[in-house]
Parts: structure tokens; C-alpha cells; sequence
């Protein structure tokens, strides 16, 4: 991953964006739907923010069913959008097989790699932020357990514990973490409930921090571990104010600066593909007003040598989806 | 001694309950500030008025037709199987297995193997639950639905780990070979230059469904083990009575049942995505409970009620595409759909009964309808049983 050449994405695509956008864009949304807290409702704000700051409209499809995917980009390419961004790796097959029908269309998928002329991909080294979160984990934890509680059994969501375990461990090789998995259908993505008995049942096996990469599902952990007095980590957004000074910190994945960047970039936009790391900012730890009491100076200064020393290649994280194995953990 | 003409059963009612909900929708559209005819005139158009709009009401309602048959030869046993979503997730795998593993020499071959193993693996599915339902009285509700989140949870297992090619993001399995590509409207229906049903799912399975339609009238109604799976759904007591064995029919009919199901994957899985994805069957399972009980448990109601809900699926898409009404609100006028022509049908069938007996110098009628036992979807037992077995 780290040989990948990596775009600075926002400076990459504000120098392209000088090219005239003949063509509106249009944004396609995953099953989950563009209100889902995460994900796609990053993706939404991205796409608002073009909105609002250039006043033109862009087209856009939520997902209902599966073979949609394959109708709303052609649609979308048939009416002369362009690009057409989708977020969600699931579409990454249809595209595949799509774009070159439509070589004048431009398409930004994220989340996936697909190798076409006219496809920009945009993917994130999530372990990378996973590996951060996790070293403050290791580091704020007391009783030397830390929680992990994912949404659907998913290998993306395997890569978010995976690094962060890592993380945990480079900062308390003694530490252990706890992994679980809300569910095996996509309503884990939306059950805070359940989310809440995980968190609970973590909490008796003795963690003091637990990280949420769940969408919705995180609602509930970090809802339990405010009530439980134990920290609790966000994830994709940051979430450090939904409970000021009992979330340590979020995982933080840009997905709306993608998608706008995608979107200001217009026609113009670059093929190819794109890694977000912790190079680019794409993904990192938050620090707000909501945090800073809970993270001390010591661990902010080892988490920034730790980011430092991934942005030069120096250190390098494990990421779980290029052997789908996990040295720190197993799932 | 039918209350009503059978027409008023079969079409008066539907149609009015249709009406309602199409007029309950229009007011909800109203409500977010569209125009409802304009609204109703795209989704019409949407999915009838064109090749392309066809190719996607018909896959949809393929799907549905399997899954409505599975409830529906469930239903005149007094089965109420309501584990066709994992059935056919089953199926799936059972296809992608026989897809992936068996170098199939031409796709013909591979329709008969992969309808072969969906039926297999969905019956599969189906028999532990019937087979604890007859031996040990487990009701089939609730254990159907358990095996739905077995079913998920072992797909999901499958697609993470041992059957996902590695280093992909994807939880699906890798693609299939080219030679089990069944064919598809547009290879079907396109001649020389008209490309008809262009980039359209609906394949080859769909006149599979409409042939299974067919058997399954033929099941029913003019054999023996149909004859037996009605008399044991009327009158279990009086089944056993005639010497109908309980534990055989409850396990045959769930047994054909669970294949039914199983073989939408024949449609979803080998016909549209091609490989077998986590998330292929999408509800089916439970929209075929609408379209068993919209239908009447009858094949053709079964067809025609899936051939409605391939309509409002893929009127709804356009819906979204046309005017950006939320996805959200299309799932409300589904459910409008769903609950007046399912659960509601009372709503509608009892004042048309009282007009239709007022209106025949009807000897005197027999008891109130009342709440019922038996599921909506079938006719109540027939006072004279010689006649039930014609139709």
C-alpha cells in the first residue's frame, strides 16, 4: 500500500480544477442511505458543501437494491453527468464492467480500486488512523484491556480492528484487546442496542476504552461508555461531541473531502488512483475542545512522532486486506 | 356456498384495495409537494412503457414469483413459511458452488446444475425446521426465521473468508465463468440492430418462474400429493383421519417449499450479478409472504401479484431518479401497497360481502366471516369439500 504512489489529494485536485465543468455531477449512495451517521452521510456533506459554495445542483441516487447499482451510473452516464461519483466498494464490479461504455463519462468510485482509463479510485488507509486511535487506546486504558466492537463482519471493518490493535500494542505491549462484531447483515450497521449490550459485555471482560467502527451502531457504544464512565472512540466523522470529555478521540475517514474534491474537480478530474493515509490527512485522530482534557501531552506527542514516522514510510502498519491476516489480533 | 361471486374474490377485491392504496399514496406524495399524477404517470412509465422499463419490473418480479411460490405451496398446508429469504440465500450459495467448482461446457448445462443445486440446497434449508415442526412441534414461524439469520451468518462467513478471492473488498465471490452465463432479455430479444432490454437484468429465469407457476397449479390442483397438502391444510384432524400421514406432508410441502425459494437464486445469482453477493436477495423472502397473500396462494394470482410489486420496485427507482422523492417515501408507498391489499383485506372484503348478499336473495347466510383463523390469503374452508378440488 505504502509503495502505492500517494496524491496529496485536496492540493492534487485544486491545481485541475482550472478545467471548465461542462457537466453537473451526481453522487450515488450505498445501500446504506445518505442519512446513515457515517458513511454515506459523509459522502452527502461533502456533496453539500460543493453545493452550497458553487450554488449548482447535482444529481444523486440512494441504493435500494442490488442491480440498481448497475442502473442509476448507467442513467446517470446516459444523461450526461460527469463525474459520477459513488461511494461504497460494492459498486466497484458493475463499474468495472460500465465505464468503458461511457469513455467520455468520468467516474470517481470510493472506497475501491477499479483499473479503467476514465475512473478515478479513492481508498483510505483506515488502519493507519485505526493504528493511531488505537495507540491512544493503549495509552489512556488503565486496566490494560481496550474494546473493539465493529458493525458487519466485513473484511473493511476487519482492517479498521487490525490496525487498530496494532496501535493498542505499540503502546502497551501487554494490553489486550477485545474484538466483536455487531452482526452478519447489513441492519449491524444500525443497531445502537445491540451496539450497547457489546459495550457492556467488554466492560465485564474489563476494557476502559472501546472503539466503534460500526455506522449507527457506534451511537449505542458510545452512549454505554459515557454512561458506564469508560471511554469510547468515533469513528469516520468525528464524534468527540456527542459526549464532550467521555469520547478520548475519532477515527476520523475524509470521505466528504473526497467526494467534494471529486466534485470541485469536475470533468477534469484524474484518473487513477488515489490513497488517503495519514500523508494526505485523509484519515487521522480528532482533537477538539471536546478531548483535549483527556489526551495529555505525552500521548499526543507519541501519536504525532507515530503519524510522522507512517507519513515518511518510516513505520509501516499492517493492513489486513493485502494477506487477510492480522498480527495483533485474530478474528 | 361462496358469499360472493368468485370474480369479486379474485379481482374486485384487489382492484379496490389498489385503488385505496394508490389514492393513501397520492395523498403522502401530495403531502411532500409533488404532483401525485405526474408521479404515478412516471412510475407507469417507468417500469411498463419501455423494453428497458420491462427488463427491470420482470427481474424483480421473478424474484418474487419464486418466493411467492414458496409461501404460497407452504400456505395451502397451513405452513407459514416465512424462512424464504434464507432459502434462498442457501440457494445462492448452492449455485455459486455448482457455478464456480464444475467447468460447465455450455450455459445450458449450467442452468440445469444450477437450478438443480438452488432447489437442493433451498430444501435443504427448509427440511430441518419442517422435520422439527412434524417430529417435534418446534413451530415452523419461528424456527423459519431463525434459519434466516443462520442462513446470513454462514453467508457471511463464506463471503469474508474461505469463498472470497483474496485481496478484494468486495464480500462477494469471485465472478463466474463465462460459459454460465444463462442468457438475458437482451441477448434473447434483440435482432440485428433493435438492441431491446439494453443493460437490463431480467434473464432466462423469469420463464423459468412462469413454467414453475404452472407446475405448481398443476401440484395443487390435480394430484394426489396436492390434494393431500389441501386437506391437510384444512383439517389436520380430518387428514389424519383419511389417513393423510402429518409428518409426510408437513416435511414434503416444506420440502418444495424451501426449493422454490432456493431457486430464485437462479435468477439473482447466475442470471443478474453473475457471482454471489452478500446482499443478493434483498427482502424477496419476505415481499413473497405479500405476494402469497395479494395472490390467494393460486399461481396466477402469484404471477400477476409479482408482475405488481416488479412495478412498484422499479417505479419506484424511477420515482427517485425523476422527481428525488426519497427513497424513504417509496418504502411507504410499497408498505401502503402491501398493507391494504395483505393485511386489510378484510377492510374491503366484508362490506363487499354484506352488498353482494344483500343483493342475491342468498339462502340464509352461514356464520359471520368474523375474525378468521386461517391466513387471509386462502379461501376458508369450504363447507362441501367435494367441490374445493376443482377449480
Amino acid at each position: 500500500m505504502t509503495t502505492r504512489s500517494t496524491f496529496l489529494g485536496a492540493a492534487a485536485v485544486l491545481a485541475l480544477s482550472t478545467g471548465a465543468a461542462l457537466a453537473d455531477p451526481a453522487v450515488i449512495f450505498d445501500l446504506g442511505g445518505k442519512f446513515d451517521k457515517s458513511f454515506n452521510e459523509s459522502a452527502f456533506t461533502g456533496a453539500e458543501r460543493w453545493k452550497a459554495e458553487t450554488g449548482t445542483a447535482y444529481g444523486e441516487f440512494e441504493l435500494t437494491a442490488e442491480p440498481q447499482r448497475e442502473q442509476a451510473i448507467r442513467r446517470f452516464a446516459e444523461q450526461g453527468y460527469s463525474p459520477i461519483v459513488m461511494v461504497g466498494f460494492m459498486s466497484a464490479t458493475p463499474l468495472n464492467e460500465i465505464a468503458p461504455d461511457y469513455p467520455d463519462t468520468k467516474f470517481v468510485i470510493v472506497d475501491a480500486v477499479v483499473e479503467q482509463p476514465n475512473v478515478q479510485s479513492v481508498v483510505f488507509n483506515e488502519h493507519e488512523g485505526s493504528y493511531l486511535v488505537g495507540m491512544l487506546a493503549g495509552m489512556a486504558s488503565e486496566s490494560g484491556t481496550v474494546g473493539f466492537v465493529g458493525g458487519m463482519d466485513i473484511p473493511l471493518i476487519r482492517k479498521f480492528g487490525c490496525g487498530y490493535a496494532q496501535g493498542v500494542k505499540a503502546a502497551n505491549p501487554d494490553a489486550t484487546v477485545l474484538a466483536n462484531f455487531t452482526g452478519t447483515t447489513p441492519a449491524a450497521w444500525n443497531d445502537p442496542a445491540r451496539g450497547s449490550e457489546l459495550t457492556l459485555a467488554q466492560i465485564s471482560q474489563g476494557a476502559d476504552v472501546v472503539f466503534a467502527a460500526a455506522g449507527a451502531t457506534g451511537v449505542g457504544v458510545l452512549q454505554t461508555a459515557a454512561d458506564e464512565d469508560i471511554l469510547s472512540i468515533g469513528v469516520d466523522s468525528n464524534q468527540n461531541y456527542l459526549h464532550p470529555g467521555e469520547v478520548l478521540t475519532s477515527m476520523v475517514k475524509r470521505v466528504d473531502n473526497a467526494v467534494y474534491d471529486a466534485m470541485k474537480a469536475g470533468e477534469a478530474v484524474e484518473p487513477g488512483v488515489q490513497v488517503l493515509g495519514v500523508a494526505s490527512e485523509g484519515v487521522g485522530y480528532a482533537l477538539d475542545e471536546h478531548n483535549e482534557a483527556l489526551i495529555t501531552p505525552e500521548m499526543r506527542a507519541a501519536v504525532d512522532d507515530a503519524s510522522a514516522r507512517i507519513a515518511s514510510g518510516e513505520l509501516t502498519v499492517h493492513d489486513y486486506m493485502s494477506d487477510e491476516t492480522c498480527p495483533a489480533i485474530s478474528f | 356456498m361462496d358469499r360472493m361471486p368468485r370474480w369479486a374474490d379474485l379481482v374486485l377485491i384487489p382492484v379496490i384495495s389498489l385503488l385505496l392504496a394508490a389514492v393513501i399514496s397520492g395523498l403522502v406524495i401530495l403531502a411532500i409537494g409533488h404532483n401525485p399524477l405526474e408521479a404515478l404517470g412516471i412510475m407507469v412509465s417507468g417500469s411498463v412503457g419501455s423494453t428497458y422499463g420491462w427488463g427491470y419490473t420482470l427481474y424483480y418480479a421473478t424474484n418474487f414469483m419464486f418466493t411467492g411460490l414458496a409461501v404460497a405451496v407452504a400456505n395451502h398446508a397451513r405452513l407459514f413459511n416465512i424462512g424464504g429469504e434464507g432459502q434462498a440465500v442457501i440457494g445462492g450459495l448452492g449455485v455459486a458452488l455448482v457455478a464456480l467448482y464444475i467447468p460447465w461446457p455450455h450455459w445450458s448445462l449450467a442452468l440445469l446444475g444450477s437450478i438443480a443445486a438452488s432447489a437442493l440446497f433451498g430444501a435443504a434449508w427448509a427440511a430441518i425446521p419442517a422435520i422439527l415442526q412434524a417430529k417435534r412441534g418446534s413451530h415452523i414461524v419461528i424456527t423459519t426465521i431463525m434459519f434466516n439469520f443462520i442462513a446470513a451468518a454462514l453467508l457471511n462467513y463464506l463471503l469474508v473468508g474461505p469463498l472470497k478471492p483474496t485481496g478484494t473488498m468486495e464480500t462477494a465471490t469471485a465472478p463466474f465463468p463465462e460459459a454460465t452465463h444463462i442468457p438475458s432479455f437482451r441477448d434473447m430479444f434483440s435482432f440485428g440492430e433493435t438492441i431491446l432490454f439494453r443493460g437490463t437484468p431480467a434473464n432466462l429465469a423469469f420463464f423459468l418462474a412462469v413454467l414453475l407457476c404452472l407446475l405448481v397449479w398443476l401440484l395443487i390442483w390435480k394430484t394426489r400429493l396436492g390434494y393431500e397438502i389441501r386437506a391437510f391444510g384444512f383439517s389436520e384432524g380430518a387428514a389424519r383421519y383419511a389417513g393423510i400421514g402429518s409428518t409426510k406432508i408437513i416435511v414434503v410441502t416444506m420440502l418444495i417449499s424451501g426449493a422454490l425459494a432456493g431457486m430464485m437464486a437462479v435468477n439473482n445469482t447466475l442470471g443478474e450479478a453473475e457471482r454471489l453477493i452478500l446482499n443478493a436477495v434483498e427482502g424477496a423472502g419476505f415481499i413473497g409472504i405479500a405476494v402469497a397473500l395479494m395472490g390467494r396462494s393460486h399461481p396466477l394470482g402469484v404471477f400477476l401479484a409479482s408482475i405488481l410489486f416488479g412495478i412498484l420496485y422499479q417505479g419506484g427507482g424511477e420515482l427517485q431518479f425523476a422527481l428525488g422523492i426519497p427513497r424513504e417515501m417509496i418504502v411507504v408507498i410499497q408498505a401502503l401497497v402491501i398493507m391494504f391489499t395483505g393485511a386489510l383485506d378484510n377492510m374491503v372484503r366484508m362490506p363487499l360481502e354484506r352488498l353482494f348478499a344483500r343483493r342475491r336473495p342468498a339462502p340464509a347466510p352461514v356464520a359471520p366471516p368474523g375474525p378468521t383463523l386461517h391466513p387471509p390469503g386462502r379461501p376458508a374452508a369450504p363447507t362441501n369439500p367435494g367441490t374445493a378440488a376443482t377449480e
